[in-house]
C-alpha cells in the first residue's frame, strides 16, 4: 500500500511560489494553518497570543503598496511572538539608487529569521533567494505568483466545500495581470479542481491552458460561470495595464461585473471569493459582495492563519 | 615578415568547393599558394594536422560598446574575444555613446580598431541621427569614411518613409541596410517571447508577430527600391518564411540568425536568469527547428552573434530590470558544430559558408575565400576536442553568456588575420 507521505517540514527553504511546492508541502501548510484558524465549523474562537517564535525577527520589504497582505503578515508574526520590522517603500535606500540586491543583502546581514518580499517585478524573490540564506516569503511578485493568497483561498474553499478535487472553480476578470490567478492555477490543478477562466478576451489568452492541467479559457464570462462551485473574482489591475485593454471601467463593469444575475449561472450553493481589494460595482456588485454567498471576510481571516503556518514552518525549530 | 606555411590541414573553402588535405602558404598578408604539398625554405611552419582550415569567420553583428561603455567592452577586448572565437573580422553596430552616425565617430572606431591586434573591425553606421529613427544620418559621408553598412540596430527602422529613403540611398551607394525588425507597439514592455512561458512567469511578452510584420513590410520596400536589405537576428519561423518567399521572388534580401536563437527556447528563461534575456527573445522549439532548417537549406545567409556585452552589475538584477543582450563571440563556433554539424543537419561546408563566405559577400568586404591571392584571414579549428566554456575566463570584458559552463566538441584552434596569428589555443 502506497501510504501518502506526511511531511513535518517543507521541502523548500523559501516560499517562492506554489509551482515549486509539492502536494505534500501544500498539505502540510494547510494542516498547520488549521490549528491557527479563528473559526472552525462555524464557531468563532480567539487564538491566544503564542510565543512559539518569540525572539525571532521578521522583516517585511514591500516595494509595492499593500494593505491587507502586509497587515496580515504583521499580525501573523505578532501572534506567534515575533518582532516585526518593516521596510517602507518611501524610506528604502532603493529610492536613493541602491541596487535591489544590495538592499536585500544589507537586510540579510542584520540576520532576520525571514524576509517577506513584495515587488512589482516578476521573479524578484527568485533572484534574491539565489543571493541570501534567509528564508524568503513571496508576498506577490509582479504578475507571477502570490502563493499565500492561493493557500488561504484553498483553505477557505475546503472550509466551505470540504474538498478541492472535482470542483469547478471559475476565475474571472483580469487574469492576464493576476499573480493570484497564476498561484491558484497551480494549487487548484494539483488537487484536481477544474478551472474555468472568463473575462475580456485580451485578458484571457488561450495559452493559459498550458500552464497546468484542468484549465479552460472560456469564451465568455457566462460560460465560465455555468455550474461553478466556486466563483473567484479578480480585481481589474489598471496599474499593470500599459495600454487600455477595455474602453472604460464602466464598459468593463457592464460586461464583467459579478452581478446577482450572472451569479445565478453558478451552482445555487456556489461561494464567491475575491482576493481584494475589490472594486465595488466594477469587479463585483455590492449586493453580491455583501451577500451570505460571499466568503471574502473568511478569506481574510484565513490569511492570518496561513501566514502563521508558513512562519512556523520556515523559521521554527523543526525536528 | 617571414612566410607562413600551414601544413597538412583539411582545407575547406565553400567559394571554390574545395574540401581536401592541403598546405597553405602565406606571404605578405595574402595567400600565396594552396596545394597538396608545398615546401618553402625559410617559412614558419604551422602544423594543422587534424584541423580544419577555413576562410576567416566574419561576424556581421556585434556590439563593442566603445565609445561610451568601455566597462562592458572595448574595441580591443571585443576584437580579441572575436579572434578567440575564430573570427577574423566583425562588424560593430553603431549604438555606442555617442552613436556612430558621423564620419568622426567612424574614424575614431577605425583608428582604435587599427591597434586592436585581434579581429578586423568594420564599423556599421547609423541610418538615422542618434538612431532616433526620425532623420536620415549622413549616409554618403559615413560611406566615404568607411562604414560597411548602415543600421539603427538596437532599435527598429520603424518609420517606413525613412527605411524607404535609406534603401534608395543604399541602392545608389551599394550600401547595405540592416534592420532590427520590431514593431514597437506590439513589443512594448515585453521582456521575453510571448507564449506559454511568459504567461507562466508573469513576464510581458514580445510576440513573434512583432518581428514578422516589419519583416513583411521590409521585403516589400526592398523589392520596391532595389536596395539591399539585411534582416538582423531573425528569430521566428514566420519571419523566415517571409524571407524564403521574398528570395524566391528575387528580392535583394538576406538574413542572419544568432547561435542562441538556434540553440535555446523560451523555456530557458524559467529561472529568471537574466543571461537568457535578449531582443529578439528566445522563441519556441518550433521556431528553433525552422531556423535550423533555414540554416541548412540556404534561406538563412549568415550566422551572426549579436554579441552584446553588459557588466555584471547591469545584468545582476531582476529579469525585468536587466538590459537585453548576451555575449556570443567565443561560443558561436562551438554551438554551430554541436547544434548544426554534429547533429548532421548542416554540412561543414555550409557552416563555413554561413560564418565566412556569405558574411563577406553581404558586407561587400574582402575575405571569405581561401585561394591564391586572397587575404590571409584564416580560421583553424578542430572538430573533436572537448572543452568547456567559462565566461569568467573569456576574452570579452563581460560574462553575460547563457552558455557559461557548457561543454562543446570542437572549437577554435588558431585565428590568423593578414597572415598574423592573432589567437592560438
Amino acid at each position: 500500500m502506497a501510504a501518502r507521505k506526511v511531511l513535518t517540514r517543507l521541502s523548500q527553504p523559501h516560499l517562492l511560489g506554489i509551482e515549486p511546492l509539492s502536494s505534500e508541502d501544500i498539505e502540510l501548510i494547510l494542516s498547520t494553518a488549521q490549528k491557527y484558524q479563528t473559526r472552525t465549523a462555524g464557531e468563532t474562537r480567539t487564538v491566544p497570543r503564542l510565543d512559539l517564535l518569540a525572539g525571532k525577527t521578521l522583516v517585511l520589504a514591500f516595494f509595492e503598496p499593500s494593505t491587507r497582505t502586509r497587515i496580515s503578515f504583521e499580525m501573523a508574526a505578532q501572534r506567534l511572538g515575533m518582532d516585526v520590522v518593516s521596510l517602507g517603500l518611501e524610506a528604502s535606500s532603493v529610492q536613493k539608487g541602491e541596487s535591489l540586491l544590495d538592499t536585500i543583502k544589507t537586510l540579510a546581514a542584520m540576520r532576520p529569521d525571514a524576509l517577506v518580499i513584495r515587488h512589482q517585478g516578476s521573479g524578484v524573490p527568485h533572484f534574491l533567494a539565489r543571493h541570501t540564506e534567509v528564508p524568503i516569503l513571496n508576498a506577490g511578485d509582479g504578475m507571477h505568483e502570490h502563493p499565500t493568497q492561493a493557500l488561504l483561498d484553498a483553505l477557505t474553499i475546503r472550509d466551505h466545500k470540504g474538498r478541492l478535487d472535482g470542483l469547478k472553480v471559475a476565475i474571472l476578470g483580469d487574469i492576464l495581470h493576476s499573480r493570484v490567478a497564476r498561484s491558484n492555477f497551480h494549487l487548484l490543478s494539483r488537487f484536481g479542481a477544474r478551472i474555468a477562466l472568463g473575462g475580456p478576451p485580451p485578458l484571457v489568452p488561450k495559452e493559459f491552458e498550458r500552464l497546468a492541467p484542468g484549465i479552460i479559457a472560456c469564451r465568455s464570462l457566462e460560460e465560465a460561470l455555468e455550474g461553478a462551485d466556486v466563483v473567484m473574482m479578480l480585481r481589474v489591475q489598471l496599474e499593470r495595464q500599459r495600454e487600455p485593454l477595455f474602453a472604460s471601467p464602466a464598459e468593463y463593469a457592464r460586461h464583467y461585473c459579478l452581478t446577482a444575475e450572472r451569479l445565478a449561472l453558478a451552482k445555487s450553493d456556489a461561494i464567491v471569493m475575491h482576493p481584494g481589494p475589490f472594486l465595488r460595482g466594477i469587479d463585483i456588485a455590492g449586493e453580491v459582495a455583501d451577500s451570505p454567498r460571499s466568503v471574502i471576510p473568511h478569506q481574510v481571516e484565513n490569511g492570518v492563519a496561513v501566514r502563521m503556518a508558513l512562519l512556523e514552518l520556515l523559521t521554527g525549530a523543526q525536528a | 615578415m617571414k612566410p607562413l606555411l600551414i601544413k597538412n590541414g583539411r582545407v575547406v573553402d565553400p567559394a571554390s568547393g574545395l574540401d581536401a588535405r592541403r598546405d597553405v602558404l602565406i606571404e605578405d598578408g595574402r595567400i600565396a599558394a594552396v596545394d597538396a604539398r608545398i615546401e618553402r625554405a625559410g617559412a614558419d611552419a604551422f602544423d594543422a594536422t587534424n584541423l580544419v582550415v577555413a576562410p576567416g569567420f566574419i561576424d556581421l553583428h556585434v556590439h563593442l560598446r566603445e565609445p561610451g561603455k568601455e566597462s562592458a567592452e572595448t574595441i580591443v577586448s571585443g576584437a580579441r574575444a572575436a579572434a578567440a572565437g575564430g573570427f577574423t573580422a566583425v562588424a560593430c553596430m553603431p549604438n555606442t555613446q555617442p552613436v556612430n552616425d558621423t564620419p568622426l565617430v567612424t574614424r575614431a572606431i577605425l583608428a582604435q580598431a587599427g591597434q586592436a591586434g585581434g579581429a578586423r573591425v568594420y564599423p556599421v553606421g547609423a541610418v538615422t541621427k542618434g538612431t532616433a529613427g526620425e532623420e536620415l544620418a549622413e549616409l554618403e559621408s559615413q560611406r566615404a569614411a568607411g562604414v560597411v553598412a548602415v543600421s539603427d540596430d538596437g532599435r527598429p527602422l520603424w518609420n517606413s518613409r525613412i527605411l524607404r529613403r535609406a534603401l534608395e540611398y543604399g541602392r545608389a551607394l551599394d550600401l547595405l541596410v540592416i534592420d532590427h525588425c520590431e514593431d514597437p507597439h506590439l513589443s512594448a514592455g515585453g521582456v521575453m517571447h510571448e507564449g506559454e512561458w511568459s504567461l507562466r512567469l508573469g513576464l510581458r511578452g514580445i510576440p513573434a508577430l512583432a518581428e514578422e510584420l516589419p519583416v513583411t513590410r521590409n521585403v516589400v520596400l526592398a523589392a520596391l527600391t532595389g536596395g539591399r536589405l539585411h534582416i538582423a537576428h531573425l528569430s521566428t519561423r514566420g519571419a523566415l518564411e517571409v524571407v524564403r518567399r521574398a528570395k524566391r521572388e528575387g528580392v535583394p534580401v538576406t538574413c542572419e540568425v544568432a547561435p542562441h536563437h538556434f540553440t535555446l527556447t523560451h523555456e530557458a528563461c524559467r529561472d529568471y536568469d537574466t543571461r537568457t534575456k535578449m531582443n529578439p527573445p528566445l522563441r519556441t522549439a518550433e521556431d528553433v527547428a525552422a531556423l535550423v532548417e533555414g540554416l541548412a537549406d540556404g534561406t538563412v545567409d549568415a550566422i551572426a552573434t549579436d554579441h552584446a556585452p553588459h557588466t555584471q552589475t547591469e545584468k545582476q538584477t531582476d529579469f525585468e530590470s536587466a538590459p537585453f543582450g548576451v555575449i556570443g563571440l567565443e561560443t558561436a563556433l562551438g554551438l554551430g558544430l554541436e547544434r548544426l554539424c554534429h547533429t548532421g543537419k548542416v554540412s561543414l561546408q555550409r557552416l563555413i559558408e554561413l560564418l565566412s563566405t556569405n558574411p563577406a559577400r553581404i558586407l561587400g568586404i574582402e575575405g571569405g575565400r581561401l585561394e591564391a591571392g586572397a587575404l590571409a584571414d584564416l580560421t583553424l579549428f578542430d572538430l573533436e576536442r572537448k572543452w568547456t566554456y567559462r565566461a569568467a575566463e573569456g576574452f570579452s570584458k563581460s560574462r553575460n553568456s547563457p552558455f557559461d559552463g557548457w561543454s562543446f566538441r570542437g572549437g577554435p584552434a588558431a585565428t590568423m588575420v593578414g597572415g598574423v596569428v592573432v589567437f592560438r589555443r
